[in-house]
């Protein structure tokens, strides 16, 4: 690593541990009911809501009950976004009367956001009204949040309570991260953007006068809308040269703020955080990144103190920096290493420039393409299509090891639990002891629910994976040759099952297999997991806590770290490397065999 | 009929054991002092290997397979490449029938070698099993018309007894079931159960009244109502356990059976995946062919965690069978299981802390009294005493003042047995009245002849109460000698083993009836952790509920009826094999020595148990980096020819690769069998530490060993020109 490198990195691990201590003691307070004096005012307004609905906030709920009113929500949220995009033409806020979304990329849209992974089939400048944006889009980045991080409170209540039949009120729960959380940090970051220039408005699109005239190339059309072929089947091209741009407008820092913050990653725009309207300074950048990784890394925070131990959830998220320091260091080598062809090519410099933008650069590229899928935000400001290969198997993998590392929120935390939950299954029974995490026993029940969750994602992965590159509709969008062909494919549905939403572009994915198939690994990868997970957590709560002593696996310190790493890298690995040796990993060899 | 001191086999043992042959035995040649204790099998002793070997063939069958699911999995993955031999013998083969048929063979070795190790640890099992059985035969029995020795027997066989029928049994008998004696009192020689060769006592009412079927009656004769139908006798239950005919999933291995199936679906994804990639990499790279079948299932089963899957089970009965290796008998695995994890260690004090009997270790005399005549008095009270104590005076008066043994004849002497009414023992010597007793009793009998009990006395005795010592008073006629001070002896070497366990994360608790300020002292010479004095069956078992409730797991021994509620109540049961039916009931493991110290060894074993298991867990799955390195380039090499960079091990060919795999993941089960019966080498350390040290064997072992092992076999196929 360079010392820019470095010192970027250090900088941003600084300032994200100085803002994320507070925010985990926060958490903590609000969702034992506790709300801090400076935000007792909204008082009404949460009361007004369990009014509203019907709820009585002080009556919990077990898992079952808690499972089903939080899938009964996001499916409720899915809807309601299904429905704003099919009827947007007939809604408000639409400038550009852009017309309803076909139903099968509406269908994935809508499950992208309930599920919190936000990958986008669609451009948003040319396909969303304001209305849907901001009503469809930006409440899913609310409430995705609010489910991923309530998942995991549920689940250190679990490991907190002794005895306990009850895991706490959904609805509570979600109105209160909502209100007192989410809602005040995404305001204040939101204006944060607007200070620097991201847009905030509902304009119509702006034509704007350029200084140079711009000429490309376009597949000539003719009356009825089909491309005109040559002799040989190939399209007619036509240049064009035109001097009038067309610049896209919108309420983006508001929606910008939450896809940050709730670790959502779906641009306002489908250039997403590389376009200036959306991320327009080295500052608004820094903010982005520290937002994606703030709530993950304070939930550590909150779990230690939940479980009256601050040691384990320095643990949990000194594994989790290892991870990513790891991860960080290997793309942004592979960035700075670059192509040995160009040097062949007589270029100064090999480091690998394409598809980054130049107010960004290198490193803060590859900074932000190692959080953004290290947490499962999925927001990029590079192309990630445009990576070297191992510098692409780097996000891959990020998002195979199950998004734990930071991951998304709550998600992350949750992930990353279950992990802990594995290693000290694995490693416990070493000590001579049958295993235990925090005092509860992992017994049968807590083993078959590890398994579901450790299951479900390479499943879906690998799976989806196989069944499109074997099919024609799936191979059909495949527009790279050979092995890069095959990252793409293997990437998007990483992407997708590990509620991600990042894209390795090259595929062309708005179609209706892969709009379907997308749809369903985001909708299983992430309730497939949050069931397993909360039924863990009633399991839990119901037993008793152990008190630790010497011949307790210590679940603290270095060596737990290692342990949890080493869980980790090594399920994750042993998952994924036979595909990935297909893909990016022959793709380098073959760059520097030539 | 004389009371015998109830801890005291050696006072008992001499004048009993004379009366062993009398001419009424009936069958007696049962038990030739054939125990369990002195007939250890070696590992890989040449009379179990051979049975063994068989049973690996007889266990194929799809039923028994069945039951594991990991290496069914591996069953299947035999009978494909096997049926893929077939077809490439009528020249359809989709890979060289040499290559398929090393794989195959391979395979098959693998399901074998697993067969193995698990026939292996049954055989142990079994033989330990068929030593019990010797014990049970069907012998001849006096049953008696009514329940009274004197009543008059018909001799019948054992076989057609029942429960309830009352049975005499004298001399040279051997005991025909499970029983209570009901009248008598009888030495009995339980070695066939125990191994121990000293008889021991076996009387109607208290403690111990219960027989065990197969026992031999050595002296006097005993009322016995039978306890047991045939067939349910303890030693059939334990013989039933030993051979592991009901031998169930411990939830340990229950919880880990099904981790080790997650990762079987997960590597069945992987591999089958891997057709599909592979048929796109081809056509996508326009180059190579795709992989084939045979490759798949061999990456497969070297994928899976095979190692573990084969010893699993082998390891839970190779926990059972070295706990009967100690003499224990579990009445389950999931007791041996719950012995690792045990919190607290409910010891008594008596037997297990300290030895058995107290010993003389100070003379304090009283005021105007010299040491020497308190020490000479003492010694004539002691003189005729046989028990330890009174022996422990006798060498102290010696030691301190070179008192000898006298010839007590020439003064007329006659010894005062101890009664319980009187509660003192000594002897009229010289015309003198010499007592030795506790202190109220010496303080009635001086009382009673008119004497005033000095003043000192009461302080002398509590400042040698204080110290955790009994204090014994010396009389002569009227006047009190002085004190003699009874101490407990605490065991050598308890000390530190107590410190062990600390250091394991188990804490100790002193069960004793002595008051709180002997307890007291007696716990912080041993070093235990907390003491329950005075205790009552009520306040034990109140203790382990109190612990319980704080979420702890607690272990006990116990031998008397009042102990089988706590017993019962305690997630480590251990009955003393010397105890009652009540007991034996109650708790969840029988201590053949009935050896209190044995808990100790019991938790050890436990914790080895699951170290083992969690060791070869962690090897099986860190093997399975290297296997990918070996594997991947080897399958994909001709349609991505850069793969070959992967090839760290520099194997041969890619047929060797993958072969070599196989091989070493076969035969690492066979190399780790003995480890697995064994058990991991054992370190009473505190978690971290075992932690560390056993991450760093199997952890980082497993990652390297199969590098080397692999290599080697690689390097070893091509010697051989078998590749």
């Amino acid at each position: 690593m360079t010392s820019n490198a470095l010192l970027q990195l250090g900088l941003y691990l600084g300032l994200l541990l100085i803002l994320a201590w507070p925010l985990g003691r926060l958490i903590a307070s609000v969702m034992a009911g506790d709300t801090p004096l400076a935000l007792r005012w909204l008082h009404p307004v949460e009361r007004a809501f369990y009014r509203l609905a019907g709820v009585d906030e002080d009556s919990e709920q077990n898992w079952k009950r808690y499972t089903l009113g939080l899938i009964l929500f996001n499916l409720t949220g899915a809807l309601a976004v299904y429905a704003l995009q099919r009827l947007q033409g007939a809604l408000p806020l639409n400038p550009q009367g852009l017309g309803a979304v076909s139903a099968d990329s509406a269908f994935n849209t809508a499950i992208s956001f309930a599920t919190n992974t936000n990958w986008q089939g669609y451009g948003g400048e040319t396909t969303m009204s304001y209305l849907t944006q901001m009503l469809g889009l930006s409440a899913q980045n609310f409430l995705s949040a609010a489910t991923g991080i309530v998942v995991a409170i549920a689940l250190i209540r679990g490991f907190a309570r002794k005895g306990a039949g009850v895991l706490g009120n959904v609805w509570a729960d979600l109105t209160r991260i909502t209100l007192y959380v989410l809602v005040p940090l995404a305001f204040v970051i939101a204006l944060l953007f607007v200070s620097q220039g991201v847009l905030q408005n509902f304009r119509p699109y702006q034509d704007v006068q350029t200084v140079e005239a711009v000429s490309y190339q376009q597949a000539s059309v003719d009356a009825s809308g089909n491309p005109v072929l040559d002799k040989d089947g190939k399209p007619v091209m036509e240049t064009v040269s035109t001097q009038k741009q067309t610049l896209a407008m919108g309420p983006v820092a508001s929606q910008e703020a939450i896809k940050q913050l709730g670790t959502n990653g779906g641009g306002f725009f489908n250039a997403n955080s590389a376009h200036p309207f959306e991320n327009p300074t080295p500052l608004t950048n820094l903010i982005q990144m520290l937002a994606i990784f703030l709530i993950p890394a304070a939930l550590c925070f909150t779990f230690g103190r939940m479980v009256g131990d601050a040691r384990q959830g320095w643990t949990v998220l000194a594994s989790m920096t290892v991870l990513f320091v790891i991860a960080y260091g290997v793309l942004v080598g592979a960035e700075i290493a670059g192509n040995p062809a160009f040097t062949r090519l007589g270029l100064d410099s090999v480091a690998n420039f394409e598809g980054k933008e130049t107010r960004f650069g290198i490193v803060a590229s590859s900074l932000f393409a190692t959080i953004t899928t290290a947490a499962s935000c999925g927001a990029v400001n590079a192309m990630h299509d445009s990576l070297t290969p191992i510098g692409g198997m780097v996000p891959t993998l990020l998002m195979q090891l199950g998004e734990v590392v930071f991951g998304g929120v709550g998600s992350g935390l949750y992930g990353m639990l279950v992990f802990a939950i594995l290693a000290v299954f694995i490693a416990g029974l070493m000590v001579g002891r049958t295993p235990e995490y925090l005092g509860k026993k992992i017994e049968a029940f807590e083993m078959k629910m590890t398994a579901l969750v450790i299951l479900v994602t390479p499943l879906l992965v690998l799976a989806g994976t196989a069944i499109a590159v074997s099919v024609a509709s799936g191979k059909a969008g495949i527009y790279n040759p050979g092995a890069h062909g095959f990252s793409e494919v293997l990437y998007a549905f990483s992407s997708a099952a590990n509620n991600n939403g990042s894209a390795f572009a090259g595929l062309s994915a708005n179609t209706p297999f892969y709009n379907i198939m997308l749809g369903l690994a985001m909708w299983f990868g992430r309730f497939a997991v949050i069931v397993p997970v909360l039924a863990m957590a009633g399991s839990l709560a119901a037993k008793p806590r152990l008190p630790a002593n010497a011949g307790t696996l210590p679940t603290h310190g270095l060596l737990f770290v290692v342990l949890l790493v080493g869980s980790v890298l090594l399920v994750g690995l042993l998952n994924y490397i036979p595909a990935l040796a297909l893909g990016p990993i022959v793709e380098q060899l073959q760059m520097f065999g030539h | 009929m004389t009371k015998l001191p109830l801890f005291d086999p050696e006072l008992a043992r001499p004048a009993l054991v004379d009366t062993t042959e009398s001419g009424k035995a009936l069958t007696a040649r049962t038990m030739q002092g054939k125990t369990m204790s002195n007939k250890k099998l070696s590992l890989l002793d040449p009379a179990l290997v051979k049975p063994a070997l068989v049973d690996s063939f007889k266990k194929l069958a799809p039923q028994v397979q069945w039951r594991n699911p990991v290496m069914f999995v591996v069953y299947l993955g035999a009978i494909l490449t096997t049926l893929l031999l077939g077809q490439a013998l009528i020249g359809q083969g989709e890979a060289p029938t040499s290559f398929i048929a090393a794989i195959a063979l391979w395979l098959w070795f693998t399901v074998l070698f697993a067969n193995f190790a698990e026939a292996l640890a049954e055989g142990r099992s079994k033989a330990q099993a068929a030593s019990l059985r010797d014990t049970k035969k069907n012998v001849l029995a006096k049953k008696l018309k009514l329940a009274t020795h004197t009543a008059g027997y018909e001799v019948t066989d054992s076989a057609s007894l029942k429960k309830g029928d009352v049975l005499l049994v004298e001399a040279g008998d051997v005991v025909p079931l499970d029983g209570e004696v009901i009248e008598g009192v009888a030495s009995v020689d339980e070695s066939a159960i125990t191994g121990e060769s000293a008889p021991v006592i076996r009387e109607s009412g208290g403690d111990f009244s219960a027989v065990t079927g197969g026992t031999r009656v050595l002296s006097d004769w005993i009322v016995v109502r039978v306890t047991v139908n045939p067939g349910e006798a303890f030693l059939d239950r334990m013989i039933a356990m030993v051979e592991g005919a009901k031998r169930q999933k411990t939830p340990n291995e229950i919880a880990l059976t099904i981790l080790l199936v997650a990762l079987t679906i997960v590597f069945l994804v992987v591999t089958a995946t891997l057709l599909p990639f592979s048929l796109f990499s081809v056509a996508a790279s326009g180059a190579g062919s795709p992989v084939s079948i045979t490759v798949l299932v061999a990456l497969l089963v070297c994928l899976i965690p095979t190692t573990i899957g084969a010893l699993l089970s082998a390891i839970g009965v190779a926990g059972m069978s070295r706990m009967l290796g100690a003499n224990v008998i579990a009445t389950s695995g999931r007791a041996v299981e719950a012995a690792g994890d045990v919190d607290v260690l409910l010891l008594d004090k008596t037997g297990t802390i300290t030895l058995g009997n107290r010993q003389a270790v100070r003379f304090l005399p009283a005021a105007g009294v010299g040491e020497q005549e308190l020490a000479d008095a003492a010694q004539l009270a002691s003189l005729a005493d046989e028990t330890p104590e009174g022996r422990s005076v006798v060498v102290l008066a010696k030691q301190r003042f070179n008192l000898r043994e006298r010839q007590l004849q020439s003064h007329e002497a006659e010894f005062i047995a101890f009664s319980a009414q009187t509660r003192m023992s000594g002897v009229n010597y010289d015309g003198r009245q010499i007592r030795k007793g506790a202190m109220d009793a010496i303080r009635r009998h001086v009382e009673a002849q008119g004497a005033r009990f000095p003043e000192g006395m009461q302080a002398l005795a509590d400042e040698v109460a204080r110290r955790g010592a009994t204090p014994l008073l010396v009389s002569s006629d009227e006047r009190v000698l002085g004190v003699i001070e009874l101490k407990d002896i605490v065991k050598g070497g308890i000390k530190e083993r107590f410190a062990e366990l600390r250091g394991m994360g188990i804490k100790t608790v002193m069960i004793t009836g002595d008051n709180p300020l002997t307890a007291a002292a007696i716990a912080a010479e041993a070093g235990v952790d907390d003491f329950l004095a005075e205790a009552t069956p009520e306040a034990k078992l109140a203790l382990i509920r109190q612990h319980q409730n704080e979420g702890k797991l607690v272990a006990m021994t116990g031998d008397g009826t009042n102990d089988a509620p706590a017993l019962a109540q305690a997630d480590v049961a251990v009955a003393m094999n010397t105890g009652t039916q009540a007991a034996k009931e109650a708790g969840n493991m029988v201590d053949l020595d009935s050896n209190p110290t044995k808990l100790i060894e019991i938790v050890e074993i436990g914790k080895q148990m699951l170290m083992t298991r969690g060791a070869l867990t962690t090897f099986s799955v860190s093997n399975d980096v290297a296997k990918y390195f070996a594997i991947i380039p080897a399958a994909f090499a001709s349609t991505y020819p850069q793969l070959n960079m992967l090839n760290v091990m520099g194997l041969a060919t890619p047929a060797s690769a993958i072969l070599s795999a196989v091989i070493f993941n076969a035969i690492i089960i066979v190399f780790l069998i003995p480890l697995a019966l064994r058990g991991v080498h054992y370190r009473a350390q505190g978690a971290a530490q075992l932690l560390r040290t056993n991450l760093l064997v199997y952890g980082l072992g497993g990652l390297i060993v199969p590098f080397i092992g692999i290599k080697l076999i690689d390097l070893l196929l091509v010697a051989l020109g078998l590749v």
